[in-house]
């Protein structure tokens, strides 16, 4: 993972700006989902997938993705299941969530990826699953680079 | 987040490098939580000893010690664990030997697990292996910090028993058995331990089923904040509290809850609310009821069922009795297997009662130390189970990919006797 924003990178699109818990730079396509995220019965760490059947993102896989979610929901094991995707290699590139639980953030951190918590505007709203976004987990800072759509500003 | 001077002292060193890396952690979770300080514990239940793929490569690669340094510590450097600082205990695991054979669960990760047990026993962790600390020695009481994980146990915990734990996982535990501190934060501060919302009964809540069903509509509604309900209650007993708390902490995240005159913190009403005004009551009534019953039940076609699990939370000893007492003298049908699971300091006391032998000579079995959930397995071919709990019948068919029912106990041991589901909404 490597620090972004290199000279010659196009101006970015958007800043949503709020508190890094987890160290570290990285930018990667966004997914994006307005359900809250279960760890046990929820994820498969194996593929890195989203299992619950009700889920928005039921059988996708989040590996190398900024994922952006409102929280985690479910069983306290959350945390466990985040860092086995680290453990496994299927975890996600950075966290973004607004939520602030013991389980979320504790998962953040020991999933060891970069997190920003409590970003206005809401990232829920201004962030598209495709978006290249940059994540400073050390500044709180997250950046959509480029737009998945058009390449202008997400509405 | 503030330190005290001892504090400032394990961070340091002090009590060696384990205790010093336990600190880092805590202080890494406090502040990306934004709390004050830190809260002295003496009752941790936790988790180790529960195989995965990733811990069995980190046993390999360093022994216990390094799984207990990565998985529980966030650590990767080498470092030697030593005895627990306070009171800890194992939560619920993987199966164990009086599983074995039972599923396609692997005996190699029994061996691990008991292999886990013997290391960390040595350093004083209780295996109590139950989802149920508070059923078999691990009872805390009002107003204690307590830093607890497995959000059945969390919910009990601080509703009925009136202590203060936040959903605490595996890190966090791990570092506040070798420190005996966690953050202060959330539910162990008193003003945020007040109702939040209000749901009233309109059907009566009076059997072990509507409790459930009820406590999966609260979570559904309300999902990570904390109700106060209402309503034309029966005096609840352990195991109603029990299935109702699991339930609301499955369909939404709840860690708390008030049901006044009942629970310690909600003497009335106006208290549970810490003095303000109640809002609007969300009303469950025959509507919702039946709601909450389609969508228990919407993951069943077929009606012959071959398997029956109950105890999910762990069975209380009068939940084992009551079971005993309805398959006297009755026979399972062939080719349905019936389990109940239950911690094993309760396993033995129902041996001891002859409950476990009734079971038994029906042809059920009464398993400990973890669930179908928990170890990903049941009895091979199984293809539709039911079940009396509304936790299970949530999870299990999305982790095994099964059919599930959700009855009483009574249409499931009618299942288990007569291999078809029978079940319906009163």
């Amino acid at each position: 993972m490597t620090a972004g924003g290199s000279v010659g990178a196009p101006a970015p699109l958007l800043e949503l700006r709020g508190r890094g818990i987890v160290p570290g730079v990285v930018e990667a396509e966004a997914l994006v989902t307005h359900d809250p995220i279960s760890g046990f019965g929820g994820i498969d760490v194996a593929t890195g997938t989203v299992i619950e059947p009700r889920h928005e993102l039921f059988g996708v896989c989040f590996t190398g993705k900024v994922l952006v979610f409102p929280g985690a929901k479910g069983s306290s094991g959350w945390s466990g299941f985040f860092q086995s995707t680290r453990l496994m290699g299927t975890a996600p590139a950075a966290m973004v969530f607004n939520v602030l639980t013991t389980k979320a953030v504790l998962g953040a951190i020991v999933t060891r990826v970069p997190t920003v918590v409590e970003a206005a505007p809401d990232p829920l709203d201004r962030i598209r699953t495709g978006d290249l976004v940059r994540v400073d987990g050390d500044s709180g800072v997250i950046t959509v680079i480029r737009s998945a759509a058009s390449g202008t500003l997400p509405e | 987040m503030f330190l005290t001077d001892e504090e400032k002292a394990m961070r340091d060193g002090a009590e060696g490098e384990a205790v010093a890396v336990a600190m880092d952690l805590l202080i890494r979770y406090g502040d990306a939580l934004q709390a004050e300080r830190l809260v002295d514990t003496r009752n941790v239940a936790g988790t180790m000893t529960q195989p995965s793929p990733a811990k069995r490569a980190l046993f390999e690669e360093g022994g216990w010690a390094k799984a207990y340094a990565v998985i529980n510590l966030d650590y990767d450097g080498e470092l030697e664990i030593p005895r627990m600082k306070v009171p800890t205990c194992q939560l619920q695991h993987g199966f164990g030997p009086d599983a074995a054979g039972l599923t396609s669960y692997s005996p190699q990760s029994i061996e691990l697990q008991g292999s886990a047990e013997s290391y960390y026993s040595e350093r004083g962790v209780n295996i109590l292996a139950t989802c149920t600390p508070y059923q078999v020695g691990n009872l805390p009481v009002r107003n204690e910090h307590v830093a607890w994980m497995e959000s059945s146990a969390v919910v009990y915990c601080n509703s009925v028993l009136g202590a203060r734990t936040n959903c605490e996982g595996g890190a966090s535990t791990g570092a506040a058995s070798l420190t005996g501190k966690i953050p202060y934060w959330g539910n162990h501060l008193p003003e945020n331990r007040f109702a939040t919302h209000l749901l009233q009964a309109d059907v009566p809540i009076d059997t072990f089923q509507e409790w459930g069903m009820f406590g999966y509509f609260v979570g559904e509604e309300v999902q990570e904040a904390r109700p106060a309900v209402i309503g034309e209650f029966g005096q609840p007993d352990l195991a109603d509290l029990k299935h109702f708390g699991a339930a609301t902490a499955t369909s939404g995240g709840v860690e708390l809850y008030h049901i006044p005159g009942i629970t310690p913190e909600a003497p009335s009403l106006e208290a549970a609310f810490g003095g303000g005004i109640p809002p609007e009551p969300v009303r469950y009534g025959q509507r919702e009821r039946e709601w909450v019953y389609e969508t228990l039940n919407a993951q069943g076609t077929s009606t012959d069922v071959d398997f029956v699990l109950l105890g999910c939370p762990h069975a209380s000893l009068d939940q084992v009795a009551r079971i005993a007492h309805l398959l006297e003298g009755r026979s399972l049908h062939e080719g349905t297997e019936l389990w109940v699971m239950t911690p094993g300091a309760l396993r033995t006391m129902a041996d001891r009662n002859g409950y476990t032998r009734t079971i038994t000579k029906a042809g059920g079995r009464v398993l400990t130390d973890s669930c179908p959930a928990m170890s990903k397995a049941a009895p091979p071919g199984t293809r539709v189970f039911a079940t009396d709990s509304a936790k299970q019948a949530h999870y299990l068919p999305a982790i095994l990919g099964i059919e599930a029912w959700f009855g009483t106990l009574d249409e499931c041991i009618d299942a288990a006797v007569t291999g078809k589901w029978r079940g319906g909404l009163s």
